[in-house]
């Protein structure tokens, strides 16, 4: 029997903002253990939350973007449960079904080719709690730095829309590209500032009714999610085809290519969810809706389509740069500067993606700019320098941030223009090699690769190898 | 002359005039402290050290010419405010050893306008209590007759005040807790507005009734606490960003033609026959003074114990579940696994009051209750809040008893744990309104204290204070 898996997801995405959910503590990572930390926070016996504007503020505009229904008031709730890492013995959140900030919303993804419609229950604002550690075996330490930090989590809606690990992949790019976008989160899936939670379960084919679902941790990449989803419904069918009968629960992924039972979900605990009554309900007006809505930016796929339609880049292309906020603004920037957009986006997603790969560097972390990009361009259009010399001056350029016309001209490697000089060298070369300028005549077209070679190096890379290939042939076989 | 036995407002006139010092009148609080103390039992924990040293700080502001009414005047804090570097067990084990690294907004305030603190008082633990019996360390005792209780759960407060053990003293007030016990000791106590006065670093009992407020031995030194306290706080959303008036304004002894509802519900209620007589008497007079007197109607206010013993206990379930042993406070069987930690710190910590009102909310709070219990318990309180609103359509401000007996002796309800809860019930329907209320000494009953409570419309302090002036002037 054919078994469809569904599969729905539930992301959560650390706000990018200055202070902590609910009071004035830095949210940046790396600190010492428990020192981005307040008597807020760390939830000392009469304390009290206020909500952090901003953070209200990224969860309306992404609830925007994905064209939600926005709630006329932001309501907390409390999540009552004992645990060390959480500091009041609640978390306030939204909770579940009543009054998220954003609700039954879309994206679209692209699947072969064609537009697929992921639907959004929802969009909701809590905070997130401490880490514990376990140096020693027998005991524990916790780190409270990120108790309270803002956090966002989008939950897809149901029956699911999504059937494959491609497709929650997929979808996965397109919501990090979003929020990128909108700049409410870094998109970090390895450092844990976007986490994936799918929960999946399979049915015979044609069935109306959902398996059983388990839920899936640990998920790091877009790899692993692909690989675990896939594995986990695949694992599943096999469970059901032979008879036996899915648990309930969740499990974690383990990068070496397999799922494991964490624990079960079964019994699930009473949070004891009421109305956090410490904060006062944040009214969320149609003024303040409309005046975050015109702060959307194009987003990711109107961009990759008009990418498409306007400067003719293929689809695959258009989706390399429009991924991440940072290329596709960058891409653009390139554009006005008058850079041809073909070549623009082949620097792009050729030399420089790769030089940044190698450093592990972000578009907008080096002295190479747009204007770079148009300023080499253009010297490579009109002939001033060949495209070999290109990809030095590019390195350098890429190092220092000299603009290419000057490193051109200050160390002299325009084209060689002059026909007379290029004779010359071609005349001396043929010279040096009589025996491979014997084979070129008996027919062995495959030897002037090695003659156009030993010019070009004559001329340190300065010379045209078109026309070197022409005047060579011109002297040999004329 | 005893300076300890004198009001605010008279002591500040003596500071300014120069006729005594800051220091000196800090001195002669402690020096009483020390003498009855031991009978009385208002505090946990005295501050003499820091009191000398805030009493001289005032003394160069006042040589400054600093004008600030309350400077160098001692004040006493519930042991539920967070007081820097100053231990805040909130009556409770589980707090025994804490000391907040930060200050209360009200303390702050009190120490901006240069007041002098001289200790921390007891308290009914968490504030869960009408009679200080269920503090976690001791019972303090009635002035007027050490037998009896000194009333619940800011009796620590209102036994300094009444004792001269500190001028002035901010209690807190959930369903009566600064009433009941100001009515118990005869001394005069505001629960403000809800939303008036900070509750930052109030150490919640249960937040959508927890208010704090003033616990004096005059009206005016309880409108002069009032400017010093009140105000928006950008540490607490649910404090509201309204001005604030000058509360000693509505102290113009003067009621003609102002409209007193009785709330008929209010006298029968199991209220005892003497006590409304006293409370009774105080109308006439203010009705022979020029109000005009009517009966009104709060049909739900009966049902205001069972609405507040759902809400109360389960916001009390949720607030109180962070003393757990991780972080600070008493801390049990470590060894045992951090779950086997918190359930041995909760058990140990915790007194019986606390652990059922624990139990009971969370039972109010679990699935498949919520809608029978929490929820239908805040549908009814929106009804008890319309009957107000309603009667404020008739009449400016209602006048009531303020609990329905007078102080009871200590151990004499230990038994009954409805009578003792009963000793809130004409209070309490304030809290869940959210309205100000202020309970004023009337005529003892067989010498013991007896507290008339005039209650007022939202954020209208000023004519519960002004209704309440008026009676203090006319018993002279
Ligand atoms: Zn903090």
């Amino acid at each position: 029997m054919k078994y469809i898996p569904s599969v729905g997801m539930e992301v959560h995405a650390q706000l990018l903002t200055n202070s902590k959910m609910f009071c004035g503590c830095p949210t940046h990572f790396g600190e010492s253990p428990n020192t981005n930390v307040c008597p807020i926070c760390l939830g000392l016996p009469g304390t009290l939350p206020v909500p952090n504007k901003r953070a209200i503020e990224h969860v309306i505009r992404t609830s925007l973007a994905l064209n939600c229904t926005i709630a006329p008031t932001a309501l907390f709730y409390r999540k009552n449960y004992f645990y060390p890492d959480l500091t009041k013995g609640y978390q306030i959140s939204q909770y579940g079904e009543e009054h998220p900030i954003g609700t039954l919303g879309w994206l679209e993804i692209v699947v072969n080719g064609e537009r697929k419609r992921i639907h959004i229950r929802r969009v909701h604002l809590e905070e997130d709690t401490g880490k514990l550690f376990h140096f020693v075996p027998g005991e524990s330490e916790v780190d409270y730095n990120r108790c309270g930090m803002p956090l966002m989590e989008i939950v897809t809606d149901f029956p699911p829309d999504i059937h494959s690990g491609e497709e929650a992949k997929e979808y996965l790019v397109q919501l990090r590209a979003i929020l990128t976008y909108l700049g409410v989160c870094d998109g970090k899936m390895e450092e844990g500032s976007l986490r994936c939670e799918p929960n999946i379960s399979v049915a015979p084919e044609g069935s109306d009714t959902l398996g059983v679902k388990t839920e899936l941790k640990n998920l790091n990449s877009f790899r692993s999610v692909v690989r675990g989803i896939d594995f986990e419904a695949q694992r599943q069918s096999e469970v059901l085809e032979s008879g036996g009968r899915i648990a309930q629960e969740t499990r974690g992924w383990n990068d070496e290519g397999f799922s494991f039972p964490m624990r079960s979900k079964e019994g699930e605990q009473d949070y004891r969810y009421f109305p956090e009554p410490d904060i006062v309900p944040v009214v969320i007006d149609e003024a303040w809706i409309e005046s975050l809505r015109a702060t959307l930016p194009e987003l990711p796929l109107a961009k990759w389509e008009r990418y498409q339609k306007e400067f003719g880049l293929s689809a695959y292309d258009s989706g390399v740069l429009t991924a991440d906020y940072e290329t596709a603004r960058f891409f653009e920037a390139c554009v006005t500067h008058k850079a041809d957009p073909k070549s623009a986006c082949n620097w792009i997603t050729g030399e420089l993606a790769a030089k940044l790969n190698a450093d592990n560097k972000r578009i907008d972390q080096t002295p190479f700019t747009p204007a770079h990009v148009a300023d080499l361009l253009s010297l490579i259009q009109n002939n001033t320098i060949t495209s070999r010399i290109a990809k030095d001056v590019f390195a350098e350029a890429y190092q220092n941030g000299r603009m290419p016309s000057e490193i051109v001209q200050s160390q002299g490697l325009t084209q060689i223009a002059d026909e007379t000089a290029l004779r010359s060298m071609a005349q001396k070369v043929i010279g040096e090699n009589p025996d491979i300028v014997e084979k070129l005549r008996s027919g062995k077209e495959g030897v002037m690769g090695f003659l156009v070679g030993q010019v070009m190096k004559e001329s340190k890379g300065r010379a045209n190898p078109q026309r070197v290939q022409e005047i060579l042939r011109e002297e040999i076989l004329t | 002359m005893e300076l300890h036995t004198l009001t605010a407002h008279e002591l500040s006139r003596k500071l300014r005039a120069r006729e005594i010092s800051a220091l000196e009148l800090t001195e002669a609080v402690l020096a009483h402290i020390e003498r009855v103390e031991p009978a009385i039992q208002a505090y946990i924990t005295p501050t003499p050290e820091l009191a000398r040293e805030q009493a001289k700080q005032a003394q160069a502001r006042i040589d400054q010419g600093d004008p600030s009414p309350l400077l160098g005047i001692p004040v006493a804090l519930k042991d539920n405010m967070c007081t820097e570097g100053v231990k805040t067990t909130c009556g409770s084990q589980i707090l025994h050893n804490f000391v907040p690294p930060y200050n209360a907004t009200v303390y702050r305030k009190l120490q901006e306008a240069g007041a002098v603190l001289v200790g921390k008082t007891n308290l009914d633990e968490f504030a869960m209590g009408s009679s200080t019996e269920n503090s976690g360390f001791f019972t303090s005792r009635n002035p007027h007759d050490t037998e009896r209780v000194p009333g619940g759960s800011s009796g620590g407060s209102t036994a300094a005040v009444a004792a001269h053990e500190t001028i002035l003293a901010l209690g807190s007030d959930t369903g009566g807790s600064i009433r009941q016990p100001a009515s118990f000791c005869g001394v005069v106590g505001m629960k403000p507005t809800y939303g008036r006065v900070s509750r930052y670093g109030l150490v919640a009992y249960a937040s959508s009734l927890d208010q704090i407020g003033p616990i004096t031995k005059d009206v005016r030194d309880c409108a002069l606490l009032m400017n010093a306290i009140s105000g928006e706080d950008p540490n607490d959303s649910t404090c509201v960003q309204l001005p604030v008036p000058d509360f000693t304004d509505a102290l113009v002894d003067d009621v003609k033609g102002m409209r007193l509802g009785v709330p008929k519900e209010f006298f029968a209620q199991g209220v005892q026959p003497e006590v409304v007589t006293s409370v009774r008497s105080a109308i006439d007079k203010l009705a022979a003074a020029g109000a005009e007197v009517m009966e009104v109607s709060l049909p739900t206010a009966e049902y205001g114990l069972p609405i507040y013993y759902i809400l109360a206990p389960a916001e009390a379930s949720s607030n109180l579940a962070r003393y757990d042993g991780t972080r600070y406070g008493l801390r049990e069987g470590f060894e045992e696994g951090h779950i086997r930690m918190m359930e041995k710190t909760r058990a140990k910590g915790f007194g019986n009051e606390v652990l059922q009102r624990v139990m009971i909310g969370t039972y109010a709070l679990s699935a498949g209750y919520y809608d029978a219990f929490y929820l239908k318990a805040q549908q009814a309180r929106t009804l008890l809040r319309r009957d107000f609103e309603r009667a404020f359509e008739q009449c400016d401000a209602l006048v009531c008893p303020t609990s329905p007996t007078p102080a009871f002796k200590i151990g004499e309800l230990a038994d009954d744990p409805l009578a003792m809860k009963l000793a809130d019930v004409l209070t309490i329907p304030v809290n869940l309104a959210g309205l100000p209320g202020i309970s004023v000494p009337c005529a003892p009953v067989n010498g013991l204290p007896v507290g008339l409570q005039i209650i007022a419309k939202p954020f209208d302090e000023a004519t519960a204070l002004r209704v309440a002036y008026a009676w203090e002037q006319m018993q002279g």
